[in-house]
């Protein structure tokens, strides 16, 4: 902590907090609007999982009704994707950081921030009050006919959310492109924008180019379960294959939705830790772009078993595996941006040297099921759900923390406490490892996804990942408190206490309301470490400024 | 004394090929037991993925935990490190392997996927061509039908060169909430339980009554939707005697997990055997119709909505079987 206690603490500007209850169109008091809401669902997302887990304990079907399963864990997969990745990535981090880190005063369009922000609150509150009506129990895929079968009432709910959210997301995608695309200090080119600014870039037009298409597919759901049409139900001559197209056609890129921007993220923490620059910046943010494209022709590899014909089977797999090209790249990069550095393991770097290990799993995993012949033994089953935690979990959620933690200090002015941040580490890591790797071994000997009751061959692995579940979960305990308390009475942090080069880091902590006095002027590149200008750089953004520094000497 | 690290690179990558090829050799633990002729191909490719992803998974990792030991900071330390941007010769390296690596992988599970699928159709017909009511359907079914007349007899060549004119088995299989049932259209035969000789080819025509269901048996490594309206198909052949799980796959309701049956893979007499036991038993469909709809899960499925109209695709498979035959 010694960094914290830097030379000056200049009085800042604390936003009041009812600015936080408000329609503000600050971009900073948006993405903390986010960042506080889509956590809440987090720990509501966890519950339902921890009872989906409890269920696990034991083969037989003997913690919750089956139906209360079902809908556990739709709602856990639900609310975990549409409230808290999503939002928590593009919505709390993209909305606090990218303005700053271009040099802006604010977003594009401010009053389309903040609606898209406030859409979430009252739709996130319709859809657990589907609770009482019994909420959607088809799996978050929701496909028909089943979803047109079970829980009419809170089937309804569902698709009005997921349509809202959606809605949401892609206005939040819109204001991205053009601020990006519009709202850079002139002197900084596309290519001289933090890799974050990049990977936001791509999550945007995969948001724009997406989303409406799983708008098109709820609306025409909701025609079938509402109006009685026969779009997808195969009783009247419709065809559930076709929703399935619709579905996947958004929520494959959903995924790189949900993880583009934690490798931004990564991009940002890495070289800030390590005191290095970012090894191979152009292939980073070119593989971002890349990885956006051909995440739009690959979702028919969710359909292997459904009957998709041969050619379209041996397309999407070639075209999944390809991804693994670009994605290697930006593993490989974080790797060798590490290597040699001189780093500060505090908790941000730890977190974010466990995300490109924990990915690494999910993305090795990700290329054998994208083998056709191996994913028809292991579609549906916990190989998948391993697969896919170690991306979201490990992937994401990992990359959310480390993020939380290098940027808590700009967003609040105070520091986290780093030895609670460092348990919370041990905790989350040892937790993830003993609740998700067990599954693999899970899946590839037979146990299907989905289920309130197994046969009880598997019984032993199951009560470790239930342990693991557990242990998880306290995980999050630590990490709140510490929240909480620093938010409140934490050390005062200065304006760059990691001693970044990004232009976030040249403005107090926390931000003034307009972010910059005057325009900023491009001095350094983002990641310009190791050079006698860094040093400059990194000197001037602690000095105080002049007129403060007089008061100080008073 | 400091061991040049040209050599240490080398040790490093012997060891790391060396681990790739042990997983790649003892990963069977992992698998249930192949009990299919294409069960074997899919574990050879499980294996080859398995020691290239031990490789990378094992390059990454180490690299990972070295530098969190070896590039800790030295708390007195206040400077940056070496300003190295990247180093474009090895930027190429780590993207054309890998490249090269799913390319390769590309190639084999194509060729995998190949020849698990010899006998042609793993695919699906959909025969409501999203339109009409009941009545269409079954003229839709009726006019696919004809068109895979039209394909089997080129398949069944193909296959029959390879294995001395074994005819397929046909079974049809249908997916209710929360049953399978498995009808023999040579015999007439239903059952419960997907009764099947060992070392025969073996085709299935997989559909759903209600919602998607899936059909898998872990040890054959093979799974296929069952998609109410359409007709999905599996091709096969059982090499290992002994009683497997059948398990729904889908998610189809709140007993989901409850819809299971077993495989039972017998050995030709015996096969012969439960047939003809089977013929004795049940003449006519209706009976087992009957104790199907008696099954205690009954009452719960017309509570989840489970329409009881629903066209049994295969009725029309049933009806056409015996033509189909004479075409082959």
């Amino acid at each position: 902590m010694t960094e914290a206690q830097a030379p000056h603490l200049e009085e800042v500007e604390v936003t009041p907090w009812r600015e936080y209850f408000s329609f503000s169109t600050d971009h900073k008091v948006i993405g903390i609007q986010y960042l506080v809401t889509s956590f809440v669902f987090y720990l509501i997302g966890g519950l339902l999982a921890e009872l989906v887990r409890t269920e696990l304990a034991t083969p037989a079907s003997d913690f919750v009704p089956r139906e209360t399963y079902n809908e556990l864990f739709t709602m856990h997969a639900t609310i975990m994707i549409f409230l808290w990745i999503i939002p928590t990535l593009t919505g709390g981090f993209g909305n606090f950081l990218v303005p700053l880190m271009i040099g802006a005063r604010d977003m594009a369009f401010p009053k389309l921030n903040a609606i898209a922000f406030w859409i979430i609150p009252p739709t996130s509150i319709l859809l657990l009050c589907s609770f009482f009506v019994g909420p959607a129990a088809a799996g978050w895929t929701s496909y028909p006919p089943l979803s047109l079968m079970t829980n009419k009432a809170g089937e309804a709910i569902w698709i009005l959310g997921v349509i809202l959210l959606g809605t949401s997301s892609i206005m939040a995608g819109l204001n991205f492109l053009v601020t990006i695309l519009k709202m850079r200090i002139p002197s900084m080119t596309l290519n001289d924008m933090p890799l974050f600014c990049w990977a936001m870039l791509a999550t945007s037009a995969l948001q724009l180019v997406a989303t409406p298409v799983l708008s098109g597919a709820m609306v025409l759901l909701g025609f079938d379960l509402l109006v009685g049409t026969n779009f997808f139900n195969p009783a009247g001559g419709g065809d559930p294959i076709v929703y399935q197209h619709m579905f996947w056609f958004y929520s494959h890129p959903a995924v790189y939705i949900m993880i583009l921007p934690a490798f931004g993220l990564i991009s940002e923490i890495l070289p800030v830790h390590a005191r290095k620059p970012i090894f191979g910046y152009q292939a980073i943010a070119y593989s971002s772009i890349a990885i956006s494209f051909l995440g739009l022709i690959v979702w028919a590899h969710h359909m292997f078993t459904s009957g998709t014909p041969d050619w379209l089977r041996m397309f999407f797999m070639i075209a999944t595996m390809v991804i693994a090209v670009p994605t290697g790249i930006k593993v490989f990069s974080w790797v060798a941006t590490v290597w040699g550095g001189k780093l500060n393991l505090c908790s941000a770097m730890l977190f974010g040297m466990a995300f490109v290990s924990m990915f690494v799993v999910g993305g090795l995993s990700g290329v054998m099921v994208a083998s056709v012949p191996f994913d028809i033994h292991v579609h549906d089953t916990y190989f998948v759900v391993a697969h896919l935690h170690y991306v979201l979990f490990g992937g994401s959620v990992f990359g959310i923390y480390a993020g939380l933690y290098h940027w808590f200090p700009k967003m609040t002015g105070r520091m986290l406490n780093e030895f609670w941040g460092k348990v919370h580490f041990a905790m989350t890591f040892v937790g993830f490892n003993i609740c998700f790797l067990p599954m693999h071994v899970l899946g590839l000997q037979g146990m299907n996804r989905r289920i309130a009751e197994y046969d009880p061959k598997f019984a032993a692995l199951n009560v470790v990942c239930t342990i693991g579940s557990y242990i998880l979960a306290t995980s999050t305990i630590p990490f709140v408190v510490n929240a909480v308390w620093s938010w409140l009475a934490g050390p005062r942090a200065n304006s760059n206490p990691w001693k970044g080069l990004t232009l976030e880091w040249t403005v107090p902590s926390p931000p003034p309301v307009e972010n910059f006095e005057e325009d900023p002027v491009l001095a350094i590149g983002p990641y310009d470490y190791g050079t006698p200008k860094a040093l400059d750089f990194v000197a001037a953004t602690l000095a105080p400024a002049p007129a403060l520094a007089a008061d100080s000497l008073e | 004394m400091k061991v040049p690290t040209a050599i240490l690179t080398l040790i490093i990558g012997i060891l790391i090929t060396l681990a790739s090829l042990w997983v790649s050799q003892n990963n069977d633990v992992l698998l249930p037991i192949a009990a299919a002729s294409e069960a074997a191909e899919i574990d050879r490719l499980f294996a080859a993925m398995m020691a290239i992803a031990t490789g990378l998974f094992l390059i990454v990792q180490g690299a990972l935990l070295y530098s969190l030991f070896a590039f800790r900071r030295k708390s007195d330390d206040q400077t940056d490190a070496e300003p190295v941007h990247g180093n474009v010769p090895l930027e190429i390296v780590w993207t054309a392997i890998p490249a090269m690596l799913v390319l390769w992988l590309g190639i084999y599970s194509f060729d995998v996927y190949q020849s698990i699928d010899s006998v042609g159709t793993m695919g699906s017909h959909n025969m409501a061509h999203q339109h009409g009511d009941m009545e269409q359907v079954a003229d839709a079914d009726a006019a696919t039908m004809v068109t895979d007349q039209g394909q089997m007899p080129s398949g069944a060549l193909s296959q029959a060169v390879a294995t001395e004119t074994v005819e397929p088995l046909q079974v049809n299989v249908d997916g209710l909430q929360y049953a399978w049932l498995f009808t023999y259209p040579d015999t007439g035969i239903i059952s419960g339980e997907l009764h099947l000789p060992v070392n025969r080819p073996v085709t299935l025509n997989i559909t759903a009554r209600d919602v998607i269901h899936a059909f898998w048996v872990p040890e054959f490594r093979l799974k296929q939707d069952a998609v109410p309206g359409q007709v999905t198909h599996l091709n096969f052949q059982p090499t290992e005697e002994g009683v497997y799980p059948v398990i729904c796959a889908e998610l189809c309701g709140a007993y989901h997990g409850a819809m299971k049956t077993r495989s039972i893979v017998h050995s030709g007499p015996e096969y012969q055997a439960w047939v003809d036991s089977q013929l004795v038993a049940n003449t006519s469909r209706e009976t087992v119709a009957q104790s199907v709809t008696a099954s205690p899960l009954e009452h719960h499925a017309a509570a989840m909505g489970l329409p009881d109209h629903l066209h049994d695709p295969h009725q029309s498979d049933l009806a056409q079987a015996g033509h189909s035959h004479s075409a082959s």
